[in-house]
């Protein structure tokens, strides 16, 4: 009786994922009961109470106002807007730059691909932090002090202070301004691809919505030049240094891999499609750009995807450098409070929530881009 | 140029024409192909403008740069001081390793090299080289830890440098390859409880970094074991590498998995071979040699990725440059200890790339089908 039970595929395959299940269930219990007793061992309280307590500690820069005297959770807000900043400032710049790179790798001049191949070869195969590292301890060493900083463009200067760039001001309603140009553009945009009536005549709503309040929003908008008072320069856009090895390392990695995708990608497209172009009578430029790079990007997109993605978690090698993301909060608020497993889970949901929206919207633009067959 | 009408007239006509050879493939003069149009002129321009903005940094590091010096103030003339990696050098290589004990991690650093030079070969693959290794590995552990024929305790902590760089990547790979084979063959069971753990453990750690697992193992790990059992810092980030290195080899055997054509099974099946055996002697080792490119990336990856146990405090070679940057005697030589330790990272992995090419090559040129 037994045997011919055992004899069966299906009572055998039940059988062992139900072990597989109790296996896995008994061992989150056994991980859940340990760290009850270690934490009642150790009197440590686990909740999220302490969010709403006041942080204490500075973040040395950041796009969202921050305060030492501002709560853990508005700390961790702070560090994460710097990593979805830092993440798309270099996504956006090594993608313009990896496709300069490939560009150049595949143009037929002898030197520049040259050129071009070896810095890949050299990029790619040392490690980022290394990278990130080296560039920090060049910014902090080898520059000169403010008082003989380079000068490579007028008013932008370079020195072991940072980086000083001069800055443009659009007065306090200059945020509101921007975001509003940017939906209008947005919505724009959307319905000039797809024109029935009533998109047409919504866009029309939204133009004049837009046009009252950009007509009522006062902008006082001003030029920020640095110069240097003293000790120091006054005045522009301060990028520390942090922030400036931790963006050149980025990009420059990043942008080597995501080269080596385009060019991967323009190379898998046939020969005939440039020869076909150019029977056309297509300049090169217009055959790469309207023929030859649409067909890459189906080739280009899935791997890009991953490109991105690791941009994006490879933006908490920046507490090696000391740029206050998401990262080096978390390491600090563990550090000041001990709630270790409360600050872990926010990191890795955080970067969970990051991996599984991308992939949804590569996959979604995957999708729309993808040869439509018959 | 041939106009519409004569090409016309050729195709009307359908006179035979005999293949002709292709024309011979005339090498431009030199100016020609730098400055024959103004695309070409440009590139060659920006290219001389790169190198010429180069210039400084060769002052910096060739021209300039003090090579031979046992007096460190010799360094604080403005030019990269290469004397210090030569002063450096021990401590880069094996960190706070008993000086009197050293040739022991050099004996590892060497059994290393000389079991990667025996595997190089395809033709020696097999479970004797398994073995091998297995038993080298466990050598290289005893003798960096000692403690038995004379040889002196030295605890984990004073571990570093090369060795720990190199141990950390052979074990997180090798450790994480019989997991991987585990979960990519889970991802395609057709059992639907062991696919979705598989699937929810590779995809979670993958959408991870690097470094959220790392403190993960260096910092939740001692709170979720009993409280008896302590690994060390050595031990966790090893874990943490391990789990890492397997779900990402998980998904490139997954992928030569998908290749292998499901007839193969089916006349396994046939020939009255279990299942398991079949998955054993004649699926696997398809995929595995199909995938053979992607793994030396991945092992490429894997090296790289040792360098982020800084993060978490364990002494690497990483770790042991920076700190013996900051030796106050020195003025401060970190961009050149960056640069070197680069160097290191930079030999291994085009090492690895290199072989990785030739053995592509090597097995196309076997792959009969």
């Amino acid at each position: 009786m037994l045997s011919t039970l055992l004899d069966n595929r299906h009572v055998r395959s039940a059988a062992l994922q139900v072990l597989l299940l109790v296996g896995f269930a008994s061992l989150l219990y056994w991980l859940w009961s340990n760290t009850a007793e270690n934490l009642a061992a150790r009197g440590i309280q686990v909740g999220f109470e302490y969010l709403h307590r006041q942080a204490n500690f500075p973040i040395s820069e950041s796009v969202l106002p921050y305060d030492p005297s501002d709560s853990f959770g508005w700390a961790y807000l702070v560090g994460l807007t710097n990593t979805v900043t830092i993440s798309l400032l270099a996504i956006v710049a090594s993608t313009v730059f990896g496709l300069v790179i490939a560009l150049v790798r595949l143009a037929r001049n002898p030197l520049a691909s040259a050129m071009a191949t070896a810095f890949v070869g050299g990029v790619r195969n040392m490690p980022l932090i290394v990278q990130l590292l080296f560039w920090y301890a060049l910014a902090t060493t080898l520059l000169p002090a403010p008082r003989l900083a380079f000068n490579p463009l007028p008013g932008v200067y370079l020195s072991l202070r940072g980086l000083y760039i001069p800055s443009v001001s659009l007065g306090p309603n200059g945020v509101t301004f921007l975001m509003l140009a940017a939906a209008v553009a947005v919505s724009f945009w959307l319905f000039a691809r797809r024109v029935p009536l009533v998109a047409r005549r919504a866009s029309a709503g939204i133009a004049i919505v837009a046009a009252t309040i950009f007509a009522t929003t006062t902008l006082e908008p001003s030029v920020s030049l640095p110069a240097l008072k003293g000790l120091n320069f006054v005045g522009g856009l301060r990028l520390s240094p942090e922030f400036a090895a931790l963006m050149l390392g980025l990009i420059i990695y990043t942008s080597v891999f995501i080269s080596e995708v385009i060019r991967g990608g323009i190379e898998a497209v046939s020969r005939g499609q440039w020869e076909a172009g150019r029977a056309l009578g297509l300049s090169e430029r217009q055959t790469l750009f309207r023929i030859i790079i649409p067909q890459a990007l189906r080739v280009i997109i899935p791997p890009m995807t991953s490109q991105y993605l690791s941009t994006v978690k490879n933006t908490t090698l920046a507490l090696a450098v000391g740029y206050p993301e998401l990262g080096l909060v978390v390491g600090t608020v563990i550090n000041q409070t001990g709630q270790a497993i409360e600050s872990i889970a926010i990191l890795l949901s955080v970067f969970l929530t990051i991996s599984i929206a991308v992939s949804l919207f590569m996959n979604w633009y995957n999708a729309h881009v993808a040869l439509v067959t018959r | 140029m041939t106009s519409i009408a004569t090409m016309n007239y050729a195709m009307a006509t359908t006179e035979f024409v005999a293949p002709q050879q292709a024309p011979q493939a005339v090498r431009a003069p030199i100016m020609k192909v730098l400055f024959g149009d103004m695309l070409s002129a440009l590139l060659t321009l920006g290219a001389l403008a790169v190198i010429l903005s180069l210039l400084p940094a060769v002052r910096w590091g060739v021209t300039d740069a003090v090579w031979f010096t046992d007096d460190p103030s010799a360094c604080r003339s403005g030019g990269a001081c290469w004397a210090f990696i030569q002063a450096k050098l021990r401590f880069i290589m094996f960190g706070l390793y008993p000086p009197e004990d050293q040739w022991r991690p050099t004996v590892v650093i060497a059994l290393v090299l000389g079991m990667i030079l025996i595997s190089l070969s395809p033709a020696l693959w097999g479970r004797k080289l398994v073995f091998a290794w297995i038993a080298a590995i466990c050598a290289m552990l005893a003798l960096m830890w000692g403690g038995f024929a004379g040889l002196s305790h030295v605890s984990t902590a004073k571990w570093g440098g090369l060795p720990v760089t190199l141990l950390l990547a052979l074990l997180s790979l090798g450790l994480g390859f019989p997991f991987a084979i585990f979960l990519a063959l889970g991802r395609r069971s057709k059992l639907p409880i062991l696919r979705v753990l598989s699937v929810g453990l590779i995809e979670t750690v993958r959408g991870l970094p690097l470094v959220g697992l790392l403190f993960v193992a260096s910092i939740l790990l001692p709170l979720l074991l009993p409280p008896g059992l302590d690994i060390d810092k050595l031990g966790r980030t090893l874990a943490a590498l391990t789990v890492f290195s397997a779900a990402y080899l998980a998904e490139v055997l997954r992928g030569g998995l998908q290749i292998i054509p499901p007839g193969q099974v089916e006349a396994a099946k046939a020939l009255g071979i279990p299942q398991w055996k079949a998955i054993q002697h004649i699926v696997l080792p398809q995929a595995i040699q199909k995938v053979i490119p992607p793994l030396t990336n991945t092992a490429i990856v894997m090296v790289k990725n040792t360098s982020l146990v800084m993060i978490v405090g364990v002494f690497d070679m990483l770790s042991a440059g920076r700190s013996a940057a900051m030796d106050p005697v020195w003025p401060g030589p970190y961009t050149e200890a960056y640069l070197f330790v680069g160097l290191v990272y930079f030999s291994i992995c085009v090492g690895i790339s290199h072989y990785a090419r030739w053995l592509e090559i090597r097995v196309k040129a076997k792959d009969y089908r």
